[in-house]
């Protein structure tokens, strides 16, 4: 079986961030990662990231993704691709694995597919990076073809260059939903309207910006309510709600459209998590089921520790310092630690309550606290 | 607090007018100047390293609204294309005689030529007067965000904030 010091699962900023500081400390790490990219979510941001200097901010998602994947081979980090992770118990990792011949960001796509193989992997320490998953909404028509996820459309058509259609209504008016509508104009499709159920726009209000200033209009206290067509969507008719979300008899409204987005939020995906037996909590300020982590990232499992948007929907800003900390406090319980890291983690801590401020991100941080207090009680120490 | 922000998805005028970045009207009639629209306190910075002016100020928490020192502003446009936000404006009241322009980033292609016709819009993307091109910059440090520059009577330079997108054709 193969033995690694340090393995981490996702190859997102988090675990990226993760992998590079348990190498840094002297670590065997090994980053796995089910996709055929790297750099999670960060290969489809082309947009200019928010953040301070230290997050790299004014600089895209994707070069982001680029600046870690090279840093983490400067530390001789492994990243595995299409390495699925399906289960761990004492610390051995079950992987799923089918071959892509090489592990950079260039492999060739199309042939035939790629025999699957099995492998164990024993791994002293365990960052789960698995970042989150998309929320679905169900109404009629949801299963048409022509209805999916606001991230699958950016998948597609950032990643894909595929444009998922011509006419698009957007739901959800978070800052995915904003981001993703400006980069489908972007890409030449026309984004008819973006609807919210809420009363108010969830996202910040400059992507909201950017988007009205091309011509779409935002509808608060909007709702779908069917999607209609006959092998794929052809039409979506919309309606007013009032203050119990309940749709407005008589507003209802019909849209020409091909493509239907659902951008209502992420969840963590703490599937992994949960599997491996980490205790989780609900908390609906994360996206839901979050797993318990102490202040150090560690799990109520000991030595399965936790980053980014699994443990708790956030940024990749806040992702990359939980994946730091989590590296370096991982590396340090192995008593691998390098000269200052005290400060470091004091440094990462500050930076994430600087980050978790004003009144868009309080909540998250007063809901961090909580968690992390659970987590002080139950998770054991050192 | 931000009515108009969070529930048309553009700042009102008075947003506007009480936000830290937006220049006074006596800094407008003299001349080029940044006017930023950030009026929400997001965790964003680059915009205080993006001016060699020093005249924009962000500070400790991260989440503070960018200030514009308008005495310091030169209006050189250097930090429009590095707002991540795409929030900050370049106005001239004093480009002519009634004529006033308006610099935005643009991140949509294809791009405007200079001295093409265009439809100037506001906030909303309603179509507000004609304008014509006159600027259009792509240089590396901009990192893929055009900025445009427009004239349009002086009168909408207020209002003005982008063009009609131009179609792709296919």
């Amino acid at each position: 079986m193969r033995k690694v010091d340090l393995a981490i699962v996702g190859a997102g900023p988090a675990g990226l961030a993760a992998a590079i500081e348990g190498a840094k400390r002297g670590c065997s790490t090994l980053v796995l990662d089910m996709n055929p990219l790297p750099g999670g979510q960060l290969v489809k941001q082309i947009h200019k990231f928010f953040g301070s200097q230290e997050h790299r901010a004014g600089t895209r998602g994707i070069e982001i993704a680029a600046q870690l994947l090279h840093q983490a081979e400067t530390e001789e980090v492994e990243v595995m691709l299409g390495a699925e992770v399906y289960a761990i118990h004492d610390r051995t990792l079950e992987v799923a694995w089918a071959f892509t011949g090489d592990s950079s960001a260039s492999s060739s796509g199309g042939g035939a597919t790629p025999p699957s193989r099995h492998l164990a992997i024993a791994a002293r320490r365990i960052i789960l990076a698995t970042g989150g998953a998309e929320n679905a909404l169900n109404f009629p028509g949801w299963t048409l073809p022509g209805v999916m996820g606001a991230g699958a459309a950016q998948t597609m058509s950032n990643v894909w260059r595929v444009l998922p259609g011509e006419r698009i209504l957007m739901v959800g008016a978070g800052n995915v939903g904003l981001i993703v509508s400006y980069q489908l104009l972007q890409a030449g499709a026309e984004v008819v309207a973006v609807i919210e159920a809420a009363p108010r726009i969830g996202g910040y209000g400059v992507h909201a910006a950017k988007i009205r200033r091309a011509g779409v209009p935002i509808l608060t206290s909007h709702t779908v309510v069917r999607a209609e067509g006959r092998t794929q969507v052809e039409k979506a008719v919309i309606a007013r709600v009032d203050s119990s979300w309940q749709p407005v008899p008589g507003s209802e409204r019909e849209l020409d459209v091909d493509t239907i987005c659902i951008a209502v939020g992420l969840r963590p995906n703490a599937r992994l998590a949960s599997l491996a037996g980490c205790c989780l909590h609900y908390s609906p300020r994360l996206g839901g089921w979050v797993p318990i982590h102490n202040s150090r990232m560690e799990t109520t499992i000991p030595g399965i520790y936790v980053a980014g948007d699994l443990s708790g929907v956030e940024e990749a800003s806040t992702a990359l310092e939980e994946g730091r900390l989590a590296g370096i406090c991982a590396a340090s319980s192995l008593g691998k630690s390098n000269p200052g890291d005290d400060e470091r983690i004091a440094a990462i801590e500050e930076r994430l309550i600087s980050l978790r401020s004003g009144p868009f991100c309080q909540p998250r941080q007063d809901a961090k606290q909580e968690l992390i207090e659970i987590g002080e009680v139950q998770c054991c120490k050192e | 607090m931000l009515q108009g922000v969070k529930t048309r998805g553009y700042p009102s005028l008075q947003e506007l007018e009480s936000a830290p970045g937006y220049p006074s009207p006596g800094r407008l009639e003299k001349g080029p100047v940044a006017v930023i629209e950030c009026i929400e306190e997001i965790p964003c910075n680059p915009c205080e390293q993006a001016c060699p002016q020093h005249a924009i100020t962000i500070g400790e928490p991260i989440t503070n609204r960018p200030h514009l020192d308008e005495d310091k502003c030169i209006g050189c446009g250097l930090c429009i294309p590095r707002c991540p936000g795409l929030a900050i404006f370049l106005v001239d009241l004093t480009y002519g005689q009634g004529v006033a322009t308006v610099a935005f980033p643009y991140e949509y292609l294809p791009l405007p030529e200079e001295g093409q016709a265009v439809q100037a819009v506001n906030r909303a993307g309603e179509p507000v007067c004609p304008g014509t091109v006159i600027k259009v910059q792509n240089p590396k440090v901009n990192d893929q965000t055009p900025v445009v520059t427009i004239t349009v009577p002086r009168e909408y330079a207020a209002e003005v904030r982008g063009i009609r997108r131009i179609r792709r054709e296919r």
